[in-house]
């Protein structure tokens, strides 16, 4: 919360070097293309995660390539930060700006250049929004898999920097598998080109690198994605159980079974009360925790999935099934899921999502853990998440008006996700590490894994340019972090001293 | 015993980066033809081996990377699941960490993805010897960079695997191939055509006239889509993708210089002096195409670049005319990178001047 200058030795020094570049952009770009003013520039001030707000020093909006070349090679030659943001919704601070650095916008780049139909592939601009592209190609009898509840309006660009996901990947993959290649600008400024219309590129696998990279490798200004045959047929149904365990080891059975759901997702009793008030989804408010289960294909496979799910549920002594009879009602089973985060809304001023990742077989007993976490913090958390991928998001509800309640969200936030590392997870499966989750990373990772990272970052970005202390914490942060993390059976960093 | 072997490598590891000596990891030498020809000492992790663990319920399992491919396609298989990149052994002492480093992947990989769009997480040595882990066991991760992913397809230069966790998928419940009569113009046509209807396609080859198109899923599914397809069923299917993902097929029985090329899906065959049709195999719904041609070079670059892709001397070919040139600012990137887990350039360090990087 706190801006820091990096490069500069001083914020003095820093504030000097970004005044020249702003005065040279105003001569490199239209004079709409760049904002100094306070009042436009509070607009970027934080992304998704309001809590975390920072000014940033201008912001840019070039809409050519070689226009962020040009913005890139001089923030490069003074030294200056830059950081890249598409729509801002981004859920970990992956985008807050830096007060003495440059805030990129890619919302200029906007339009979908290639649609190959044949060859399933189109080709885009990094600020196109996620469901545009689906939208566009629809009338091909296509559409783009990753689905992120955001993607009305994240896009693409902010995608690939998180490799994010939906409520559709655990069948169709997350973003890092329906990307073909890229365009991206270095630090500074090379236009690099990796991959493209085909399966591979000869090299490393830099594509893979990038996705889910948070903007801290490179600035992405192209993006060709694969596109997937619509399904005839899709069935949802709705299961409610009476404990959690059992809608937990429901969500094992059915992959135990061979079936790949579309969607698998789980709700319990707090969130799904807050849906079924705002959206009256039809959702049963005793239930401990109901299952949203969507299967499509094509029509034979997907009618035997469906009985085949019918009785796992039963078995797995679900209280009530329902399947959606047509459109409409899948439409409304899924309207609460959807509403889910802005339901929440009304049942507390302030919701805090957290993003960890579990093995699935896990699932009761951390959820167990998360309610114990959160009487000890005296604040409520509601659980609404891609159960079929193990990817939980409480939701840690709070009023920020009430002193103390943020910092203790925060705090119960942070023991949730080392609760997720303990059980064999991750501290993030979608929403990127950012700056929220960066203290955590100390959990998960040794010192020699962190000091690996920075040396694959510092191949890219030598200066530490792009999107500078996001993703991969110091190891003089993670010092004073400083808890004894239990690290794969081993004390962490045990060549730094505790303090 | 797989700890003390970790250490000794460890030691190996430390020692080679002290002494900048080369050192050429070993799986099982499967390979050996495919990949970079590299010098140095070589570091056997063959001992490594054993499944490490396996849940069939969360559709992940963690192997030791000495592990032969084989022995894990045996457990995957009694549980019903497998690997859906179809990954080809060439020999049947081939390991994981070798299938890894290579990132090869069979006929699925254009329906069901590439071998690193399955593979969860790492653990492996860097130049420093230091033991680390990447990624994990986990369906989603985005903590950290995805160096997991970034190991498959990259020879060993990055460092020596010890254990890869993947994610794994049922058995299809049924599967069946039909054989239809038709040119390679009209099959690229067809392959991509069929591609984006909602047909459980999980291969398509066309080699001698012939369209191969396999179809995986239910059993009602399955028969679906050969009616609507056409086509003879084929017999010895089985037979017939082992023998093209395998190199055993008689298109690959040849001392001709052999090419692979990676070509955008649809396009047009590529002209190449000496050449002929049967001189092709296209595998992959298009994207993946074998050439037996004795064509210069420079020739096979130029014409792949030209359709779109690029090309990769498999076999016969000299190697340094193997791979294709890259960008002098792609090339420094990934000079950087390897540079960044081996600093003393230890890791099967020849393979650097081929591969691009
Ligand atoms: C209500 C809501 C629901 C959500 N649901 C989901 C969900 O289901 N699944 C999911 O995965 N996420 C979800 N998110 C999170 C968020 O939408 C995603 O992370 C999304 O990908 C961010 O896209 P964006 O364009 O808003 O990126 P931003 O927030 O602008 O940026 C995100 C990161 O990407 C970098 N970046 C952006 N563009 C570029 C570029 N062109 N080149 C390089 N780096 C770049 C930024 O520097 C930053 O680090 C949700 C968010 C909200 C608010
Ligand atoms: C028994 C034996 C006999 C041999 N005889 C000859 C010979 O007569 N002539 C000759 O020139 N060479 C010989 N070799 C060497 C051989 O040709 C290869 O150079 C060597 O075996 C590398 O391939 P591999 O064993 O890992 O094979 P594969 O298992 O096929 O590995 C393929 C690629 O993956 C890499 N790799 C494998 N495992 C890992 C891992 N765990 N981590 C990172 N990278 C990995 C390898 O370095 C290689 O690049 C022999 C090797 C063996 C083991």
């Amino acid at each position: 919360m706190n801006a820091t200058a990096p490069h500069g030795n001083t914020t003095a020094a820093a504030g000097a070097r970004l005044g020249e570049v702003i005065a040279a952009l105003e001569t490199l770009l239209p004079a709409e293309s760049v904002i100094v003013d306070t009042e436009p520039r509070r607009v970027y001030e934080c992304d998704g995660l309001s809590a975390y707000r920072q000014l940033p020093g201008c912001v840019v909006l070039p809409n050519t390539i070689a226009q962020v070349q040009a913005v890139l090679r001089l923030c490069h030659e003074h030294r200056v930060p830059v950081v890249a943001r598409g729509a801002g919704t981004g859920l970990s601070g992956g985008a807050l700006p830096i007060a003495e650095g440059v805030l990129l916008s890619l919302a200029k780049f906007s339009d979908i250049l290639e649609i190959d139909p044949l060859a399933r592939t189109a080709r885009v601009q990094p600020g196109v929004r996620n469901i545009s592209i689906s939208e566009a190609v629809a009338e091909f009898g296509l559409f783009y898999a990753p689905d992120p509840s955001s993607q009305i309006a994240c896009t693409i660009g902010g995608n690939v920097a998180e490799n994010s996901g939906g409520v559709h990947c655990l069948k169709y993959g997350l973003t890092v598998h329906n990307v073909l290649g890229i365009k991206f600008i270095t630090s500074d400024g090379e236009l690099i080109e990796l991959g493209g219309q085909t399966l591979d590129s000869p090299g490393l696998d830099l594509l893979a690198l990038f996705n889910g990279s948070e903007g801290m490798l490179g600035v992405i200004v192209e993006i060709t994605v694969k596109l997937l045959p619509q399904p005839p047929v899709t069935e949802v149904l709705l299961a409610a159980f009476d404990d959690v365990g059992a809608a937990g080891n429901a969500v094992a059975a059915i992959i135990a079974a061979g079936i790949i759901p579309a969607g698998l997702e789980m709700m319990d009793q707090g969130i799904t009360r807050a849906a079924e008030d705002f959206v009256h989804a039809g959702y049963p408010r005793d239930a401990a925790a109901i299952l949203l289960c969507e299967l499509d294909g094509i029509a034979e496979e997907t009618r035997a999935q469906l009985q085949a799910v019918e009785q796992i549920l039963r078995d797995a002594g679900a209280s009530d099934i329902r399947v959606a009879a047509d459109a409409a009602a899948r439409a409304r089973f899924w309207a609460g899921r959807k509403a889910a985060f802005p339901a929440s809304g009304r049942i507390a001023p302030d919701y805090y999502c957290m993003d960890g990742t579990i093995p699935r077989k896990c699932i009761a007993e951390v959820l167990e853990r998360i309610s114990a976490l959160a009487r000890e913090h005296e604040l409520e958390v509601v659980n609404v998440f891609h159960a079929g991928d193990g990817n939980l998001h409480p939701l840690v509800l709070y009023d920020v008006s009430q002193p103390g309640e943020l910092e203790r969200a925060e705090q119960l936030g942070g023991r949730i996700l080392e609760a997720c590392v303990a059980a064999g997870g991750t501290v993030t499966g979608e929403h990127g590490v950012g700056v929220e989750k960066i203290n955590q990373m100390c959990v998960q990772f040794s010192s020699a894994e962190l000091t690996q990272f920075h040396a694959v970052k510092a191949a890219f970005d030598e200066h530490g340019l792009l999107n500078p202390g996001k993703a991969v914490p110091t190891l003089n942060r993670c010092a004073e972090f400083g808890r004894m993390h239990v690290h794969h059976g081993q004390i962490s960093h045990p060549e730094l001293e505790r303090f | 015993m797989a700890d003390g072997l970790i250490a000794e490598l460890q030691e190996r590891v430390r020692a080679a980066t002290a002494a900048a000596t080369p050192l050429v990891i070993h799986g099982s030498g499967s390979k050996a033809f495919c990949r970079p020809t590299v010098t140095g000492e070589p570091l056997d992790v063959s001992g490594l081996t054993g499944i490490v663990d396996y849940e069939p319920t969360e559709l992940v399992v963690t192997v030791r990377a000495g592990t032969p491919l084989a022995e894990l396609q045996a457990a995957l298989a009694a549980e019903g699941q497998m690997l859906a990149f179809e990954p080809p052994a060439f020999a049947a002492t081939a390991t994981l960490g070798g299938t890894v480093a290579c990132g090869l992947s069979g006929p699925r990989r254009p329906y069901a993805g590439a071998l690193r769009d399955f593979v969860l997480g790492v653990r492996c040595l860097n130049g420093h010897g230091e033991d680390l882990r990447f990624g994990g066991q986990v369906m989603k991760n985005v903590a950290g960079y995805d160096i997991a992913r970034l190991q498959a397809g990259a020879y060993g230069r990055l460092g020596v695997l010890l254990e890869i966790s993947f994610k794994v998928l049922p058995l299809p419940e049924a599967e069946t191939t039909v054989a239809l009569e038709l040119s390679p113009a009209a099959a690229i046509e067809r392959m991509n055509r069929l591609a984006g209807r909602p047909l459980p396609l999980s291969a398509a080859a066309h080699i001698d006239g012939g369209l191969y198109l396999r179809f995986s899923g239910s059993a009602a599914a399955v028969a679906a889509a050969c009616a609507d397809c056409g086509g003879a069923v084929l017999t010895d299917a089985a037979a017939f993708w082992t023998a093209v993902r395998e190199q055993q097929h008689d298109f690959f029985q040849t001392g001709r210089p052999l090419w692979r090329l990676s070509l955008p899906a649809t396009a047009a065959m590529p002209a190449i002096d000496g050449a002929d049709a049967a001189d092709w195999l296209i595998d992959w719904g298009g994207a993946q195409r074998w050439l037996r041609a004795e064509a210069p070079a420079t020739a096979v670059h130029a014409a792949a670049q030209a359709a779109g892709g690029w090309a990769r001397g498999w076999r016969g070919v000299a190697d340094d005319r193997r791979w294709p040139v890259q960008p002098a600012a792609l090339q420094q990137l990934q000079h950087r990178l390897k540079a960044a887990f081996d600093p003393a350039a230890v890791f099967n360090h020849e393979a650097d001047a081929a591969g691009g990087t």
